[in-house]
């Protein structure tokens, strides 16, 4: 069995992951920054299966080649473009990020970031959802990246989020899920869909995320700052599928003595 | 008259020659008119009217594109 063979397979074992709207097959959503190079992070997206990816909105460098820009190397057609709003730090500068990226005319979609604190990048809630329900009454379907507070969360769907981002950990730092239960309580609350976006650093963190039965997860640094980026992206492929799939599966209660497998009775003397 | 004006672009004072539409300076620019977005004195501007918007002296520009960003 190929793995192109294996990873349909898994795939009909599971629904499509529908966000505002739009449905995606992968759950996985990646970022295209900090990549070396530009063949690396096409080579690697595509490994990973994504079709949502983001990107962020900046100024073009006029002193430098016009090639600087992510669509020279990156097709829209081949991919779902969600636009981003880092490195914004108030809820009136994300509102104007979400509007460029919206005039260059690909969706509606913005993922919506307002960050709070420098030195750990911890979102600022309140700009956040303020930033959040302007974007929403002007027709922008809002993923939003918050902390893994359940209230906040709340009030971004309440704002018209299409979806609410929790993070495992923060982003950059590949610490992993640091508190599963409250992104079990945040996505056993919420109607829309619940991606856990930052702070996954390997496969196991990826599979654990999803075991928490969340709809997807983002990643970006995971990926290009592994030693090998295209090989991390196939096994985050995977670990997104397994980590999934066993949530639908459902696990195992877990105890704390042994219990044989095999028959204790007809042992011989 | 002369024959140049003064406009802030992308954070820098430059000068550039008069008459230009936001679509001569894109040109100028060697820049693709749709992979960029242009933000005329804060202003966004619809693509389908770049031929005809005016640059004028003192006007502050932002030209923005996609980059990499997670």
């Amino acid at each position: 069995m190929t793995t192109d063979t294996m990873i349909a397979d898994a795939r009909s074992l599971d629904g499509p992951l529908e966000i505002g709207g739009a449905t995606f097959t992968s759950r996985l959503i990646v970022g295209t920054g900090k990549y070396d190079t530009n063949e690396i992070m096409v080579d690697a997206i595509r490994a990973s299966g994504a079709e949502m990816v983001t990107v962020a909105v900046r100024r073009v460098d006029l002193d430098r080649s016009a090639e600087g820009g992510i669509l020279h190397h990156l097709d829209p057609e081949e991919f779902f473009l969600l636009a981003n709003t880092a490195g914004c730090y108030t809820a009136e500068d994300a509102i104007r990020y979400a509007r460029l990226a919206r005039a260059a005319g690909f969706n509606d979609f913005v993922k919506l970031e307002v960050i709070g604190d420098e030195k750990t990048l911890l979102p600022d809630v309140h700009a956040t959802l303020e930033a959040a329900r302007t974007l929403a009454a002007e027709g922008f379907k809002v993923m939003a990246y918050t902390n893994d507070d359940l209230i906040t969360a709340l009030r971004l769907e309440d704002a018209g989020c299409v979806a609410v981002m929790p993070l495992a950990s923060p982003i950059g730092s590949g610490l992993g899920v640091v508190n599963p239960y409250f992104i079990r309580e945040i996505k056993s609350r919420l109607e829309v869909p619940v991606i856990v976006d930052a702070g996954v650093g390997t496969g196991s963190d990826a599979c654990i995320t999803m075991e928490q039965g969340v709809d997807g997860v983002l990643m970006n640094t995971a990926l290009a700052a592994a030693d090998d980026p295209i090989r991390m992206s196939h096994a985050m492929k995977h670990a997104v599928i397994a980590g999934r799939l066993a949530y639908l599966a459902g696990r195992m209660p877990s105890r704390e003595i042994a219990v044989p497998s095999s028959p204790t009775r007809g042992m011989l003397d | 008259m002369q024959d140049t004006i003064k406009v802030r672009l992308n954070g820098k004072d430059r000068e550039i020659d008069r008459g230009h539409t936001v679509a001569s300076l894109l040109e100028s620019l060697d820049l693709h008119p749709g992979m960029v977005v242009v933000e005329l004195n804060r202003d966004i501007l619809e693509r389908d009217g770049y031929g005809e918007q005016g640059v004028s002296d003192g006007d502050t520009l932002e030209l923005v594109h996609f980059v990499g960003g997670g």
